[in-house]
Formats: C-alpha cells, structure tokens, sequence
C-alpha cells in the first residue's frame, strides 16, 4: 500500500454503490450525495435497481445500485461510467464490471468474496476480477463486514442490525476518499433515524471506523477532492422528479388558489407522487388511494368538475387503463393533469427501467379526434417547472395535460434552488361566475372565450349556474346532446384549435451551441443532462452543433418548424424507436433533414456514445 | 335595506317544487319505461328535502338510466361506462357540502363497474346510487345482464345464459354497505320515501329500483309489480315495525330454524308475536341478507323498503378530519415557507 496519499483536485467523478437489494445501497447513495450537495457539489443520481423487493440473496438478479456524479460544476447526468464502484459482493462486480473507467477504484468487501459468495455469482474461479479481465482497474478488499461487526460489538443491536450498518462502514471509506466532511453525514442520520437513538449512534460509529479505517491504512494512491461549486446565492436542498412534481402540483394550486386532488394507483416507478402528496394534508392535499387506475383518473375528473386542479399519475400501463377517461376529461374540457413517469414496455415491460415510448400513447392514444396538452419534464428539477405549467395550461385552458416524465428523472436527484414563488405566474381559472357575473341567464355551458376558445368553468355549487355535461357531443352553445353533423365538424375543430392556440402562450423554442452549426441535435424529456453533454463536449471538439429540447410537445412552439428547417441536420435522440422524429415529419411535411438516433436499453443513455453516433451522422454525405 | 333582508330570509325557506328539479331537455326514453317513475320520485324526494339544486350533482355512467342527470335541473354529469361511482367520489371529496348522487343501471354498475360500485360502498362514501335493476341492457338493444337470472334467454343469449346473477344487496354487504333500499318503479309513494332516507343517510346509499323495461325486457318484475299480485309477494319494510304484508294485512314473516318463513298469523298455531320485528340498524347484516334475498320462488315475499341503515363514519367526514387533525398540529405556511423548512437544507451564501 502507498504510504503518502496525496490529495487530487478533480472537477467529477462518478460512484457506484452496489449490492443486495437488502445491502442498503439506496441509502449509502442518497446520504453520499445528499451530503455531496450540501457541501457544495453538484449532483446527478440514477438508483438502479430491480423489480424484485428482496431476490435471494448474492444472485446477479438481485443487484440493487445507486449512481452518482458529483463535480464542481457542469454535472448535468449521472455519469456513463464509474471511478468508484463500492461492491458488497460478487454480483455486484460482475454486473457492473463493463461501466468502469480504467484505474477506477473497486473497493470490495473480501468477506463477502468467499467461494459460496462468487458460487451464487455464477463464477468459476476464486478470481472473479481476473476472470472478468479487470486488470485495468484497481481493486481495494476491505473486509467489511469483520470489521462492522467488531466496530458495532458494544452497539447494544443484535447481530442481524449489526450486519445491516455495514454500508455505512463503506460509506465511511468512501467519505475519506472524498474527503467529506462527517459532520453533515451525521446531522443526516440523526434526521433519517430520530425516532431510533440506538441506530444513530450506531451507524455514526460505523461510518466513522469506515472513515479512519481508510485514513488510517491510507488505502488508495490518492484521495480526491472536488470543490464546492460557486452558485447563485439562496436556499438549496437536493431533490428527486417525483417529489419536484409533488411540489410542482402544490405550487400551482396555491397560485391559483384551488384545492389540489390526486386519484391515484400505486405503479412504480411513480408511487412517490402518491406518497407524496398523501403526506401533503398541512396543505389540504387530497390525494386519493383508488382501487383502480380508472378510478385514478375518474375520481380525478369528479374533483376537476367540483373545483379542483385535479390530477392523476401513472406510468405507461396505467396511461393505458386511463385512456378511454381521458377522452371524457377531452370532451367535457375540464382541467386534468395526468403524470406518466414513463417506464421501459410494451406490458408490464421493466417497471424500474426508464424509457421514453409513451409519447405516441399520450399524444393519439384515445378514440375519436382527442387532441389534449402534450408536455415533457427535462430533469429532476425541471419536474417542478413542467408540473406547474402543466397545471397552469390545465386551469387556464380547461384541458387535460399530460406531463411525460420518466423512470431516471423521477427517482434521479439533483440540488434545486429553493424557488420564491413570488417569481412564478398567476393562474387564473376561467370561472363562469367572473365573466356572468349578475348575468347568469345569458350564459350557457359550451359558451367560450373569443381569443382562448376556453369554455368557463363553473364548478358543481355555484349558485347560478347549473348545468350538465358529459362524454356525448354537445350543441356548440348550448351544451344539449347533439349529433348533428355540422355541429360535430365545428365542436372538432373547436377542441383542435383550443389546444393549437395554447401555442400563443407558451415560450418559443431556444438553442443552445454552436451558432453556425448546421447540425441540430434535437432532444425531449429526461434525456436532456446527457444530450446538453453530448452537444458541449461535441462544440469543444469543434464540431458545429446546436442543441434543442422540447418542454412543449403539443402544441409545439410557434417557431419549431422555422428552426427545424434551418439546418442542414436534424439528429432527434429519443429513447423510443424514433416516435418524436416521426411526429415533428408528419406535422412539418416539407422537412427532409430528420434523422433519428433511438436507443431502448431501460438505461439512461451513454454520452461517449451519443458523441460517436451523433459524428457518424454529421460525417455521412 | 329592510325589505332585502325579508325578501332574502323568505328565499332562503321557500320551499321548493319538484318542477325546481327539471330542466329544459326534451326526455328520451321510451313511451313507457319505469325511468320516468324514477325520475319523479327523485323529484319529488329532492323538493321534500328542500336541497337547493345547485347544491346537487347528479353523476351517471352509460346506458338508459345514466340519462337521467340531463333532466335534472341541478349540476349533472354524464360520464362513460361503469365509472360514475368513482366520478362522484371525486365529487364528493372535493366538496363534501354537496348532494351527490349515482343514476346507474344492472350492467354499469355491476358489469363494467362493478369494481368501483364496491369500492365506493366499502369507503362509505355519502353518495345516494339509484342502481336501476331492468335485468337487461336497454340501450344495446337487449342483451343479459349481471342480474338476468340463470338460463335468460336474450340476444346474446339465445340459448338460455349459463350462469348466476348477482343479487346488488349481496354485493352491497359482501362490501360492508351500511345502506340498502329496495323500490319498485310503479310505486312512487315508496320509492320517494326510500330515496329520503337514502339522502338523509351519511355514508354510500344504495337503492334498487326494480325497473320495467318496456322494450326488451317487459314484465320482467310482473310478479311483484302486477297490483294483483304486489300486495302478497311483497313486503314493505319499516325500522321498528312488525314484518307484515298481504292484501288482508294478515300474513308475516317469522323465523323458523336459521330460515325465514312466511306465515298467516292466526294459523298453524303463529301469532302477532311470533312475527319478526325489522331492525335497519343493526351492524350485522345476516338477518338483512336474509331479507334481501326473499323470493316469491321461496313462498316469501321480496322484500322493499329500508332493509338496512347503520351508521358508520364517512369518508369524506374522516379525510376532511384528518386534513384539520394535521393543520391543528402544523403551523400555517406558505409552500416557500415549509420548502425553506424542510430537512435536507443548505445555503449559498
């Protein structure tokens, strides 16, 4: 072992924790980079992990991991490949074996290396880091486990507890590797275990052995350190998609001054926005548990035609149960906003696997001509942007909005600037009674707003304006079923240029990169940190490239197509057989610049690999 | 200013008309059909009541009896199949001061939605559900239903069905319903006193109009709808009263074993007093199951009226506490207030 460590200034690295769907790795990973953030860093996360809640234990299904990138500035995904990769046992290292950089750092618990250990683990030898030819990497045995147990013999737990505090000891190495300051660790856990003082001291003291532990026997080469970033001034706290969500809904409803109501149905990967906002009552949060998606979305178009920004989240097998619902919330034009945290399908498909393929189910996925507000969250903070607008063109627009975002952005986190809402729009509701007001008599249902051809809202209760509504087609004033044909033609057009006029009122499209580039690499959704990446490190190696990412995807911004037809190149990334790309060709007929790049793994994507394929289709004739 | 305040204090108890209920629309259901019955009761209920109707919301599914919100002169919501149940549970949550009521039918709400149908009554939410039972459905054109009985010959059964019907006030306490009504459409007397009650009960109410439908299905309910016949096949039930019925006011209903039996009182040594007594409120629903299921097939008489009326807590009553429980504990704030006191803080100074 070196004896002089010596510490390294690096602007990012990236760490795996890995391990047992039981071995606590979320948590080592959440604390590591929560306390990363708090530090100062920046922070993207992606926990990986399986389906299954507990799948026996040390097999290679059972893998549970917890990605992070943290750096100075400029971290805007969690990182293709690792630095530091912590594996708890043998599954842990071959599954990740193909996403470690050369000379990263494997630090390994070598009790948990056994021959049983790498049996369960499918090898055949008893050197399962030559067998898997890492020679490129540095590997660092720890024996973990003896050492947690001999840290934690006078804890007062019982050995099973005991057992379980051994990723904090890991924790604790890895925090002298990043020379992490163990105060905030420990304000940490003191939050995350007040209610058990026993398990606050215990796993400080573990994490504090791991971090002399590594101090002491100066294990590595080097230690790194990376500095705080330099900010904008204010209050920040780390946070994932689906709470940013959360909170994006609770925002919206107080601008507007309505109640907020969720239907709902557990569904990973989206549950959180459930959980959420269940615990949300301090601001009289409804949030519903139903028996059913379409209850989900039905009890959700009750609350909307009683007053409230209603809202519903799924993922994509839930969209699908709620379709024939959301062509009722289409038809009687009340304000629904719908979350699909988009997971890898068809079916049930990888439920904790991110992937983009609902856009074509959002946009068309309903009988009859069923247009509704198609939006898309870019990051885990962008999930708070995208949340409240949604819910602003819901309200003000009387239209369903469904919000895409998906498995990485909702469980990834990020350090967000706490917002002053005073910055963010009024939302100001289309109430019957604010435009009839002493009038009533004149109004009738399906009267609209001349520039919006927004029908008022005037929720069940209101004095003065019953009426009826429904999934049948109405008169165009009266709201009285009718099938006669011209009314129908008119009621079609009237629900398509109510969505189409939303156009007026949203930001046109902005590009970042080169400004004489003639490739355009365009980009939706969570895709967006490792795109920008993408287009960055591509202008740094001198190739002229812009870069565009869509919020807004029905309607698109005014200027979509006079952008899209100003370059020579149109590369549209999706993780989806190419269903964006397919949408901007059908509704920009005239454009013959669009080529596709579509990558379906249930992964986020890889920058060096969109690098290489992006300059394989700017060097094609 | 004086002569405002009367004249506001008169509107506020004028007493309102069942014509205060109906709307403009045009009716569409056929010449005939025990929805217009229905409808009236409701009417009719709703004015004893004294509800203002912007105060009510009619929430219906698909099929004959969800047009009923339309001629309602109230706030009505006609919704797509089977889902009205969870419709009105939004409804219901979101301004608990409302009347809510369900317009559904056999196969809406034990078809197509039978889940949100028992979910709704295992919530006990206060929501009054008119199921309409015409044993078949209407505005296909004639197809059986979840309540045709075994062997139902119909369009899409023409061989006879081969398979069990669901009774609703099995399903309703199978899902610890804590109100169950029965009335028939051509009693309109009964009907809009069950529908009363349904309205002042708090907690999910169901009510089981057997329907005729005049169309596919005519006299389907004969045998207990005939006025020849209603008077002995039927009994109407009264918390707190003697099980008595017949046209001579002379035959009851008395325990016999685990079974219930139908008796003359004064033969075959039964009196008066052997006679049960109804009693709505009790919790255990054995006895109302019982009840419910009598059927002229068995030599009893189908049961009507309020067969059971227990109180429990509502769901909207308990959410609504438990959002006051939780503000009464927790400071009032703005969401910038709670974000900057949220764990997980740091600042950028």
């Amino acid at each position: 072992m070196p004896t002089n460590p010596v510490v390294t200034d690096i602007k990012q690295v990236t760490i795996r924790f890995s391990g047992d769907s039981g071995d606590g790795m979320q948590l080592s990973g959440t604390l590591f980079s929560t306390l990363s953030a708090i530090f100062g860093n920046e922070i993207a996360t992606f926990p990986d992990f399986p389906a299954e809640i507990r799948a026996p234990q040390g097999s290679l299904h059972g893998v549970s991991g917890f990605q992070v990138r943290i750096g100075a500035k400029d971290v805007y995904n969690s990182g293709d490949k690792t630095d530091v990769l912590v594996a708890m046992n043998p599954a842990a290292l071959k599954v990740n074996a193909a996403f470690l950089k050369k000379g990263s750092i494997v630090l390994f618990d070598t009790d948990s290396f056994q021959k049983r250990d790498l049996d369960k683990a499918l090898f055949q030898t008893l050197d399962p880091f030559a067998e898997l030819n890492l020679d490129y990497v540095q590997p660092i045995g720890v024996n973990i486990t003896t050492l947690t147990k001999a840290s934690l013999t006078d804890s007062g737990l019982e050995n099973k507890e005991i057992l379980r505090s051994k990723n904090m000891f890991a924790l604790g190495i890895v925090c002298w590797l990043f020379n992490r300051p163990l105060e905030i660790a420990d304000k940490l856990l003191e939050q995350k275990f007040s209610k058990k003082p026993i398990l606050v001291q215990a796993n400080i003291k573990a994490l504090t052995d791991g971090y002399n532990y590594g101090n002491n026997t100066d294990m590595t080469a080097s230690t790194y350190r990376i500095d705080p970033i330099e900010t904008a001034k204010g209050f920040y706290t780390d946070i994932n998609g689906n709470t940013a969500t959360a909170y994006g809904l609770i925002a919206a409803a107080e601008k507007a001054g309505v109640e907020l109501f969720l239907g709902s149905y557990p569904i990973t990967p989206a549950t959180d926005i459930l959980q959420e906002l269940s615990k949300r009552k301090d601001f009289g949060v409804k949030a519903l548990q139903m028996e059913d998606e379409i209850a989900g979305i039905t009890s959700s178009i009750g609350a909307s035609f009683a007053g409230c920004l209603a809202a519903t989240s799924t993922s994509g097998p839930g969209l699908s149960l709620k379709s024939e619902a959301l062509g009722l919330a289409v038809m009687t034009e009340l304000p629904l906003v719908v979350i699909d945290v988009q997971r890898s399908g068809p079916s049930t498909g990888m439920p904790t696997k991110s992937e983009q393929s609902d856009l074509n189910q959002a946009l068309y996925g309903r009988n009859g001509e069923s247009p509704l507000v198609v939006m898309a969250a870019a990051s885990p903070t962008d999930c708070f942007e995208t949340a409240f607008t949604a819910s602003k063109i819901a309200l003000e627009h009387m239209t369903p909005v469904i919000l895409l975002t998906d498995g990485y952005i909702a469980n990834g986190s990020s350090a967000w600037k706490i917002p002053d809402m005073d910055d963010y729009p009024d939302i100001k509701p289309p109430y019957v009674q604010n435009k009839y007001n002493g009038n009533a008599g004149e109004w009738r249902p399906y009267f609209r707003d001349e520039e919006t051809l927004v029908r008022y809202w005037g929720p069940a209760g209101t004095q003065g304006y019953t009426h009826r509504i429904g999934g049948l087609e109405k008169d165009r004033l009266t709201g009285v079923i009718s099938s006669n044909p011209d009314n129908h033609q008119l009621m079609v057009n009237v629900r398509s240029a109510k969505i189409e006029k939303i156009a007026d009122f949203i930001p046109e499209q902005q590009v970042t990169g080169d400004k004489h580039a003639d490739t355009l690499i365009v980009g939706w959704g969570g895709t967006y940190g490792h795109l920008l990446e993408a287009s960055l490190r591509l202008n740094a190696n001198g190739k002229k490239v812009a870069y565009t990412h869509f919020r807004h995807i029905y309607p698109l911004p005014r200027n979509t197509h006079q952008l899209l037809k100003k370059y020579k190149k149109v590369i549209v990334a999706e993780q989806n057989n190419g269903q964006f790309a397919a949408y901007l060709s059908g509704r920009f007929q005239d454009l013959d610049n669009i080529h596709k790049y579509n990558r379906i793994e249930g992964q986020p994507f890889k920058v060096s690999t969109l690098i290489e394929e992006f300059t394989k289709i700017m060097e094609e004739k | 200013m004086e002569v405002t305040e009367i004249k506001v204090q008169e509107l506020r108890y004028q007493k309102h008309q069942p014509k205060d209920y109906k709307s403009e629309n045009a009716i569409r259901w056929c010449p005939g059909c025990g929805d217009y019955a229905i409808l009236t009761s409701l009417q009719k209920a709703m004015a004893e009541l004294n509800i203002e109707p912007h105060q009510i919301a009619v929430i219906s599914g698909i099929g004959c009896s969800s047009r009923l919100p339309y001629y309602m002169n109230t706030y009505g919501f006609h919704s797509i199949h089977g889902r009205a149940a969870a419709i009105a549970t939004g409804v219901k949550v979101a301004n608990p001061g409302l009347s809510v009521w369900v317009a559904t039918g056999d196969g809406d709400s034990l078809a197509i939605g039978g889940n949100h149908f028992i979910h709704a009554i295992r919530r006990n939410v206060d929501l009054n559900i008119l199921l309409f039972n015409n044993k078949i459905y209407g505005l296909t054109k004639g197809q059986y239903s979840p309540t045709s009985d075994r062997g139902f010959v119909s369009k899409s059964s023409p061989y006879g069905t081969v398979e069990d019907p669901f009774h609703p006030a099995e399903l309703t306490f199978g899902a610890r319903g804590t109100f169950f009504a029965r009335a028939i459409d051509v009693d309109i007397k009964n009907q809009t006193d069950v529908i009363i009650e349904a309205a002042k009960h708090k907690g999910t109410s169901v009510v089981e109009v057997l329907q005729n439908c005049v169309i596919f299905n005519d006299g389907i309910h004969n045998r207990i709808s005939d006025r020849n016949w209603k008077a002995d096949n039927t009994i109407i039930l009264q918390h707190g009263e003697k099980m008595i019925f017949g046209k001579e006011e002379n035959r009851g209903i008395v325990m016999d074993g685990w079974e219930l039996k139908a008796v003359t009182i004064g033969e075959d040594g039964y009196t008066l007093d052997d006679v049960l007594v109804h009693d709505a409120t009790t919790r255990d629903n054995t006895l109302h199951t019982k009840l419910a299921l009598m059927d002229t097939a068995d030599s009893l008489p189908v049961a009507l009226g309020v067969i059971r009326n227990v109180t429990a807590p509502t769901y909207e009553k308990e959410y609504e506490k438990q959002i006051e429980e939780v503000q009464a504990r927790t400071p009032k704030r703005s969401f910038t207030e709670f974000l900057l006191n949220s764990p997980n803080i740091w600042e950028v100074k």
